[in-house]
C-alpha cells in the first residue's frame, strides 16, 4: 500500500495493464511526447514505445473509430479524450458503431475511453461538463465514474478487461486533490457494486464522482446536528447497483440523489424513478434531487459556484429531509 | 496534381499478368451473376411482402464490388456498404444467409437485429456497415492501425460512396491513414447520385480521387463497370499497402442503375444517362469480354446461369425455413460476455 493521488492511481493502473497485456495500447491527442494534457501517460512512450502510445491528429472521430477498428482486430485500445467535453465530436462512433456492433453482429468491441470530466476550476462551458447521463441512455455502453484513488485503479483494470465499450469518467477536480491508500499490486474492482463511503442511519445520499466528497462534508455537518447520513458511492452508472441503493433506502427511509451533471434527464432521475417504483412503501419523505441547474457550465467563479452543487446546498436539503 | 486514370484491361495476357487464370475469371463472372440474382430475387420477395423494412440494391456496381473483393487476400478485412453485395458473395457469404438476413430470420448474419445488407462475417473479414455513411471508413483505418502496430502483412479495405465522401469521417479517416501510412485501401463507389443529389452538389473537384493528394497518398480513377480494370487497380493498391507503401484512394465510377432504395423510381436521373450506362452494364460487358478473349462457350454460360438459378432457389427456400427471432431474446447481445474474447482472434 502507498498513498497515491487519484491521477497517479489512474496512471499506475494503465501502466500495469500495458505491462501485462501487449494488446493494450493508448491513443489520443498529446498522450505521447507530452504525456497527456493532465500527465496521466507521462513516461509511457519511454517505457512502451511510440507504437503503443500514439499521438493522434486532432480527430476525435478517428480516435474512437480507430480504437473500434483496432478492437475488432483483437487489440485493447485505451483512447483518451483530452477533455470529456470533446467526446461530442465522437458521439456518432460511440453511439452508432461501438455501442450497437455487438448486438447487431456479435463482434465484441473492447475499448476504453478515458474522459477527464467535471468542473470546479473555471474551465467554462467546454472543459467542465459531466456528460455521463447522455451515454448511460445508450444501450451497449458501460459508464464508470470512480471517486477514490483505490477505485480509480481497480475500475480502470476492469474497464480494460471488459469486452464492451467502457466510458471511464475521471473527475479532473479529484486528480491531484484526492489522495488515498492504494494497493501496489494489480486488482480489479467489479462493475455494478456500490460502495458505502460513509455509513449512516437516517438519510441516504446516492451519488458518484466528485460529489461523493461534497456529500461527505455535508454529512459531517449533519452529524454535528445528530443526523446520521449514509453516503452511497455508485462507482458505476451502467451497470448501477440498484440492490445496494434500495437496501440503503429501506434502512434510512429518506433519500437524496446528488450529481454534478445538470438536473433534467440526469442519471439521478433514473435513480429517483427506480426508488419510487421499487421502494415507495419504505419512504418517509419524497425523494430529493440536488443537481446542477439546466444551463451550460459557466466560467466566472461566482457563477460556477452557483452551478455546481455546494456543501451548503446539500446540507440544507438534508436538514429539510431530516425535519420532514 | 492530376490523378491517374486507369487504362482498361484488353487482353487475356494482361489479365494473367495481373494474377488471374481462366478459372478465376469464370469465378468472378459467376460471383457477379449471383450478386445480381440475389438482388433481383430479393426485390421480388420484397414486393411480395416477404422482406420487411426497406430494400437496397447495387445494380451497376457488381463489377466494382467483385473486382475489389477478388483482389483482397484471405486475411485482409473490409467494411463494404449497401452497393457492395458482390463483396459478400466473393468473400464467401452464403446466399441463403443473405436471404435470411433480408427476411429478419434467426440465421441471418445479424439474427434479425438488423436488416437488408447491414451484415458482415468477421470470420470472412467482413465487418458490418451502419447507416451513418461512411462511419465504417475510419473503423477500417483502425483495423489498419492494428495491423501496423502488430507488424502484420494484412490490409483493410474501406468503402465509401461519393455522397458520404462529403462527411468528416472520410476526412479524419483518410488523414490518419496518410499520416501513419497505414495499410488501408479506400474505395469510393462513385455512382453519381447520393439519393436524389447529383455529384456536382456533393463535391467541387473533377475527381474525388484528387483528394488523395491532400492526404499524401496516390489516387486513381477507374471505370467501375470494367471488373478487370477494377481488379487490377485494387490488386496494385492492396499489394502496395501490404508492402508498407501506405494507402491508395480508388475512385470507381459507375451509375446507380436503380433508385436509392426500391421505393425510389429515380425520376430525377436523366433517362439518357440510364440508357448510356445500360450499354456499359458490367455483367454484359464482362460476358462479351469472356466470349471474345477467354472463349466462354454457350454450354458454359448455360451451366453458369442454371447453377446460379438453382443456388438461389435453394437459398430462398432454406432462408424461409429459418425461424424469426424469439421475442423474449430482444435484449440478448446488448453486451458482450468475457468468454467471447477467449477466441484465437482476440487472444
Amino acid at each position: 500500500m502507498a498513498e497515491k493521488t487519484y491521477l497517479q492511481a489512474i496512471s499506475d493502473s494503465l501502466r500495469l495493464e500495458m505491462r501485462r497485456d501487449q494488446r493494450v495500447f493508448v491513443l489520443g491527442e498529446d498522450v505521447g511526447v507530452y504525456g497527456g494534457a493532465f500527465k496521466v501517460t507521462q513516461g509511457f512512450q519511454e517505457e512502451f514505445g511510440a507504437s503503443r502510445v500514439l499521438d493522434m491528429p486532432l480527430s476525435e472521430t478517428a480516435i474512437v473509430a480507430g480504437a473500434t477498428g483496432a478492437a475488432l482486430m483483437g487489440m485493447r485500445p485505451v483512447a483518451e479524450m483530452q477533455f470529456a467535453d470533446f467526446v461530442s465530436c465522437a458521439w456518432d462512433h460511440l453511439v452508432t458503431v461501438a455501442a450497437k456492433q455487438h448486438y447487431r453482429t456479435g463482434t465484441p468491441i473492447p475499448i476504453v475511453l478515458r474522459l477527464p470530466s467535471g468542473g470546479g476550476f473555471s474551465g467554462g462551458p467546454f472543459h467542465s461538463q459531466n456528460p455521463e447521463s447522455s451515454f448511460a441512455h445508450i444501450a451497449g455502453l458501460k459508464v464508470v465514474c470512480p471517486a477514490t484513488p483505490e477505485d480509480a485503479k481497480g475500475l480502470l483494470a476492469t474497464a480494460i478487461e471488459d469486452p464492451n465499450p467502457v466510458l471511464y469518467f475521471e473527475h479532473k477536480h479529484l486528480y491531484r486533490r484526492i489522495k488515498g491508500e492504494v494497493p501496489d499490486d494489480r486488482y480489479t474492482t467489479p462493475f455494478g457494486k456500490a460502495r458505502v463511503h460513509r455509513a449512516g442511519e437516517d438519510i441516504t445520499v446516492v451519488t458518484w464522482g466528485a460529489m461523493v466528497y461534497t456529500a461527505d462534508e455535508a454529512a459531517s455537518k449533519l452529524a454535528e446536528e445528530d443526523v446520521s447520513v449514509e453516503v452511497v458511492d455508485l462507482r458505476t452508472l451502467i451497470p448501477w447497483d440498484r440492490d445496494a441503493v434500495l437496501a440503503s433506502v429501506e434502512r434510512c427511509s429518506k433519500v437524496l440523489v446528488l450529481h454534478e451533471d445538470t438536473k433534467t434527464g440526469g442519471f439521478g432521475a433514473e435513480i429517483a424513478a427506480t426508488i419510487a417504483e421499487e421502494a415507495f412503501e419504505q419512504l418517509d419523505a419524497p425523494v430529493r434531487r440536488i443537481a446542477a441547474p439546466d444551463s451550460p457550465v459557466p466560467f466566472a467563479p461566482t457563477l460556477e459556484k452557483a452551478f455546481i452543487p455546494q456543501v451548503d446546498d446539500v446540507a440544507a436539503a438534508l436538514r429539510e429531509l431530516a425535519a420532514y | 496534381m492530376a490523378v491517374r486514370e486507369a487504362e482498361p484491361v484488353e487482353t487475356l495476357q494482361q489479365v494473367k499478368e495481373a494474377g488471374l487464370d481462366r478459372e478465376d475469371l469464370l469465378g468472378m463472372y459467376r460471383n457477379m451473376l449471383i450478386t445480381r440474382a440475389i438482388e433481383e430475387r430479393g426485390h421480388i420477395l420484397y414486393k411480395q411482402g416477404k422482406i420487411p423494412g426497406s430494400f437496397y440494391t447495387g445494380r451497376g456496381n457488381e463489377g466494382s464490388a467483385v473486382g475489389v473483393a477478388t483482389a483482397m487476400g484471405p486475411n485482409d478485412v473490409g467494411t463494404p456498404l449497401q452497393r457492395d453485395m458482390g463483396v459478400h458473395v466473393t468473400r464467401g457469404v452464403e446466399a441463403w444467409r443473405v436471404f435470411a438476413q433480408y427476411m429478419g430470420r434467426e440465421d441471418g448474419p445479424t439474427r434479425g437485429r438488423d436488416g437488408n445488407i447491414h451484415m458482415g462475417d468477421a470470420r470472412l473479414g467482413l465487418h458490418t456497415m451502419v447507416s451513418h455513411l461512411p462511419a465504417m471508413l475510419p473503423v477500417a483505418v483502425g483495423m489498419g492501425l492494428a495491423f501496423k502496430i502488430r507488424d502484420e502483412r494484412r490490409v483493410a479495405v474501406a468503402w465509401c460512396g461519393e455522397g458520404a465522401a462529403a462527411r468528416g469521417d472520410a476526412h479524419e479517416g483518410m488523414n490518419l491513414a496518410g499520416v501513419r501510412r497505414l495499410p488501408v485501401v479506400f474505395v469510393i463507389d462513385n455512382n453519381q447520385w447520393a439519393y436524389s443529389t447529383p455529384s456536382h452538389l456533393e463535391y467541387a473537384v473533377d475527381h474525388l480521387a484528387d483528394r488523395a493528394a491532400g492526404y499524401g497518398f496516390d489516387g486513381v480513377v477507374v471505370d467501375g463497370t470494367d471488373v478487370l480494370a477494377v481488379y487490377r487497380e485494387a490488386k496494385r493498391a492492396i499489394e502496395k499497402a501490404r508492402e508498407g507503401g501506405g494507402p491508395t484512394l480508388i475512385e470507381s465510377v459507375t451509375l446507380r442503375m436503380e433508385g436509392h432504395a426500391v421505393h425510389d423510381d429515380a425520376f430525377y436521373v436523366p433517362k439518357e444517362l440510364f440508357e448510356e450506362w445500360a450499354r456499359r452494364d458490367p455483367i454484359e460487358r464482362f460476358r462479351s469480354w469472356l466470349r471474345d478473349h477467354a472463349e466462354l462457350t454457350d454450354a458454359e454460360e448455360d451451366e453458369l446461369t442454371s447453377g446460379v438459378k438453382r443456388l438461389l432457389n435453394d437459398a430462398i427456400q432454406r432462408a424461409e425455413e429459418s425461424p424469426l427471432p424469439d421475442p423474449s431474446t430482444v435484449t440478448d447481445g446488448v453486451f458482450a460476455t468475457p468468454d467471447e474474447l477467449e477466441t484465437p482472434h482476440h487472444r
